[in-house]
């Protein structure tokens, strides 16, 4: 069904990675069936859950929305990709920590978000993280215990105190 | 992993949480295999209608579609169901509602699956349906189920106590209300799915994301007809549940599809969509509630009809409406009861098990009374209920007299002491403009486990290994809840092991033993004591054998410490694995059942209930929440909110608030904005752009109390945590908004533009008058 394939190189989880696929292939799906990383998680396939998302050169993207052919000369990481980011490795711990983590399918794209606000505007106030975070379903946790890993991670990465 | 000794009752990071934050942890939806199909379902999309033809040719005929079958390629009964089986795998005559499946398609990949449903050509002649409970129960209404002796009704029943309309009669106070409730969606994350093939000797083996898998063997080998050993169930942790897991979704359909595919695995992972459509919901419902009391404020009868929109199969519907039934008098002494209940048939959505089975619907209506009745009494709500709570000894609206643990007079408690309820007047006071603010609160029960009819048993097993780690082979799904974290607490507290030599095996029907379904409040529960007979068999096996390695005489002397036993007069240890080493294989493995208790006495009332009534253990919350509607918007925001919570022992303070707070931002969103919205039959909600579940922006900071009551059956004194706090927000936060506005919101969700309709609705009433 897939008319031409196409290569792209970019750069995953700090690895030079080149693969062939058609340019349309869902990002979500290259990560999860072609190359077995699936940590990246699938939610609603529209854009509206946050679960799928990566970092592409640092900023969260949703790669349920994201063809291949965008990825040509990016640098993606995903959650697999935590133990070479300090900030994905952070937020990882407080995470486990803190109890953010219940089912844990919103997990891997909630710490990619939260690592993305990080990035962007580094304000601890629990406020900017909901607000930051309000793009990513969780239907475990009333996201208290997530603000309270956030916010962690974030004092933690700053130097400011840790709980 | 930590080092530690994972003890009861102190904080414990859950043993799952690392490889589920690290992307390790592999759900049902993470296993896909080599030469894998694709299976997906063409569903009806009428929602009653005679199936005359299904035209599978051009997708049959597409490149890359391996099979294509309907009802007529079922083997087996091709019925489904927990209680009854009415569920058709494929329909083969008629279709109920929108999202019955009528063809399977097995192709290559996603989008060749895709095009080959499209071509699927379905000639179904419409028939006239049902959507609605008074509809449903016109004597001239189009049957749901043809034949059915009893019309559209799937069960009705009645539960008696005293005499209820007498008392209403003499009762100087009653209030009368009607309170309504839509379907709702449990919107879990991970969407229903699974994976399944079949093994060289034909057996059948299914990876699914599933609350039930001893279930799931027994539903798929009654529809397809295949022995119950000839299928392996797997089942990893879920990304979420909620009951919308419990029963068939994918499985059947699946097993169907292996049984075509060759041996491949076929993988089914229903689009967001689909799961909308065709997954279970919540029950609609409408209650008409009557509560009469004394002057002084003592409840003296409740009369309600319940009516459960079931939808189009029976699923749990029977059930649920009994909980519901069993809950409608709330926590509180009434002397008499008259509760009638019906649950019909519709061609709407399958009504089925979620988080507060049947109990969030009722909660609702009896706390929006108890703040009614409040008012007319001129008594504070939170005086009226301590006043009429039920206490240890009592006996509850369904005639069963309370034995156990009863903690909802001390939740009342501490709320009342609590900063949030004690500056209730001076927070609602600091108001901004066009904002009004209220304070509600809601005293809740939920019970624990099957009820009476249905053994809730489980069956552990514990094994010192090899190496001599222990290994907990659990039977019950995780679905997110963490018992799987209490599990290796009990192995750690009894077998004093640290966290990094204990490992647990996730249900697997090859591997685990039947111990029924992640639900009802009871995982740990029944679970939890099993093992705990199991681990102290094995505790007291790997002391005796200790003995006789350290010439030891008695097993009193003997120590049982991380990776050693110990032999402290004669100052001599041995590892646990040089124990294992001794040991023979079926010396190494303890087994042990457990069945919960029932009420000891039936009550004399609600015979029309085969299984699920009554219930012996109930968990107890009052809730409190501080809302600010905004005046132009009707908009509701609640600004904090606090839960006290008695669920016996607290095993794990961490995991215990997961579990409220969780259920608590559910409860919000039964609250304010989720609502399955229905035209005939069809979704109009089906996506997460339609039906809003709350965001980080909506939950506010949530205080969460535990309440202690140690339960002398449960497991270290525990009871189920995970229901009860669903049913709190709603009738909270309606009793807040009706504080903050002077208004009835007695229909869910409290919707900007519905609490809108009613301010102004008072406002036009009281120019009017």
């Amino acid at each position: 069904m897939r008319s031409e394939v196409v290569e792209i190189r970019f750069v995953l989880n700090g690895k030079e990675t080149q693969v062939s696929t058609a340019p349309d292939r869902r990002v979500v799906d290259l990560l999860r069936e072609d190359l077995g990383l699936t940590g990246t998680k699938e939610g609603c396939g529209s854009g509206e859950c946050g679960a799928c998302a990566v970092l592409v050169n640092g900023e969260s993207r949703l790669s349920c929305l994201m063809l291949a052919a965008q990825l040509d000369g990016k640098a993606l990481t995903t959650i697999e990709g935590a133990p070479e980011d300090g900030r994905l490795q952070a937020l990882q711990e407080a995470f486990v920590r803190c109890g953010a983590v219940q089912c844990g399918f919103c997990s891997p794209g909630m710490i990619i978000a939260a690592a993305d606000l990080l990035g962007a505007r580094p304000d601890t106030g629990r406020e900017a993280i909901r607000e930051g975070l309000s793009g990513n379903l969780c239907r475990c946790t009333g996201y208290a215990k997530i603000v309270d890993a956030v916010q962690a991670a974030f004092e933690k990465l700053q130097g400011g105190p840790t709980p | 992993m930590s080092q530690d000794i994972p003890r009861i009752g102190r904080p414990f990071v859950r043993p799952d949480a690392a490889s589920k934050a690290a992307g390790a942890e592999k759900y049902a939806a993470d296993h896909y295999g080599e030469g894998l199909l694709w299976a997906g379902a063409k569903r009806a999309g009428v929602a009653h209608g005679r199936i005359r033809a299904v035209d599978i040719g051009a997708a049959a005929a597409l490149p890359g579609v391996v099979a294509v079958l309907t009802g007529r390629d079922v083997p087996g009964t091709n019925r489904q169901g927990i209680v009854h089986k009415d569920q058709p795998v494929l329909c083969d005559d008629v279709v109920r509602h929108c999202g019955d499946p009528v063809a399977l398609v097995l192709a290559e990949d996603r989008l060749v699956l895709r095009k080959a449903l499209d071509l699927i050509r379905l000639g179904i002649e419409p028939l006239p349906g049902v959507f609605g409970i008074d509809e449903a129960l016109l004597p001239d209404a189009p049957l749901v189920h043809e034949g059915s002796p009893n019309g559209n009704i799937l069960l009705q029943a009645a539960l008696r106590k005293g005499d209820a309309e007498a008392a209403l009669r003499s009762s100087p106070v009653v209030v009368e209300g009607i309170f309504e409730v839509p379907f709702i969606s449990h919107a879990f994350l991970e969407t229903e799915n699974g994976v399944a093939w079949q093994e060289a000797d034909g057996r059948l083996v299914l990876v699914v994301s599933t609350q039930a898998p001893f279930r799931d063997r027994w539903e798929i080998g009654h529809a397809l007809g295949i022995p119950m050993d000839r299928i392996r169930i797997i089942g990893p942790y879920l990304g979420g549940g909620f009951g919308g897991k419990d029963g068939a979704t994918v499985q059947c359909l699946l097993a169907l599809a292996a049984l075509h595919a060759g041996g491949r695995p076929v993988k089914m992972w229903w689009p967001r969509e689909e799961s909308f459509l065709a997954g279970y919901k919540r029950h609609a419902a409408r209650m008409h509630y009557r509560i009469g009391a004394s002057e002084n404020g003592e409840l003296q009868a409740l009369d309600c009809r319940l009516s459960y929109d079931t939808g189009a199969y029976a699923h749990l519907g029977g059930e649920v409406m009994a909980l519901g039934m069993e809950h409608a008098s709330g926590p509180y002494r009434i002397p008499h009861t008259r509760i009638e209940g019906v649950c019909v048939y519709t061609n709407n959505p399958i009504g089925g098990a979620m988080r507060g089975f049947g109990v969030a619907q009722v909660s609702f209506a009896v706390e929006r009374m108890m703040d009614r009745m409040a008012a007319r009494l001129g008594i504070d709500p939170l005086a009226l209920r301590r006043k009429n709570a039920l206490e240890q000894g009592d006996t509850n609206g369904c005639c069963v007299r309370l034995t156990q643990s009863t903690g909802i007079r001390a939740c009342l408690e501490t709320l009342q002491k609590h900063p949030l309820w004690r500056g209730r007047e001076a927070w609602k006071a600091a108001a901004g403009p066009f904002k009004k603010r209220g304070v509600g609160m809601a005293a809740l029960w939920n019970a624990m486990g099957y009820g009476r009819g249905l053994p809730d048993s489980a069956i552990a097993k514990v094994e010192l290994t090899r190496e001599g780690a222990i290994r907990v082979y659990n039977g019950v799904s995780d679905m997110g809840q963490g018992n799987t974290s209490a599990l290796f607490q009990i192995a750690g507290e009894i077998l004093r092991q640290p966290e990094t030599r204990i490992e647990g095996v996730q249900p697997d029907t090859e591997r685990t033993y039947p111990s029924g379904s992640a639900a009802a409040g009871r995982t740990t529960y029944t679970y939890g004591n099993a093992l705990i007979q199991a681990c102290e068999e094995l505790r007291r096996r790997i002391l005796g054998w200790a003995a006789l390695m350290l010439f030891a005489d008695t097993l009193d002397d003997l120590e049982l410490l991380p990776e050693r036993v110990r032999y402290a007069k004669a100052k001599k240890e041995v590892s646990l694995r040089d124990i294992a080493a001794m040991m023979r294989d079926e010396a190494r493995v303890c087994i042990s059942q457990f069945i919960m208790p029932v009420a000891a006495d039936a009550p004399d009332t609600g015979k029309e209930f085969v299984i699920g009534f009554p219930h012996l253990l109930f968990s107890h919350a009052a809730h409190l929440a501080l809302v600010e509607v905004d005046e132009l918007t009707g908009a509701v925001e609640v600004k904090r909110y606090l839960a006290a919570t008695e669920a016996g022992r607290v095993l794990n303070p961490q995991t215990f608030e997961q579990q409220v707070e969780g259920a608590v931002a559910q409860g919000i969103g039964y609250a304010l904005s989720e609502a399955v919205r229905l035209e005939k039959g069809r979704i109009l909600t089906p996506d997460f752009a339609t039906y809003i579940i709350p965001g980080a922006l909506d939950v506010p900071e949530i205080v969460s109390i535990a309440v202690e009551a140690p339960e002398a059956t449960g497991p270290f004194g525990l009871k189920g945590v995970g229901e009860v706090g669903m049913n709190g927000p709603l009738p909270a936060i309606a009793n807040a908004v009706s504080d903050a506005c002077g208004i009835e919101p007695n229909h869910a969700p409290l919707t900007g533009e519905k609490v809108l309709a009613l301010i102004q609705g008072k406002g036009a009433a009281s120019h009017a008058e």
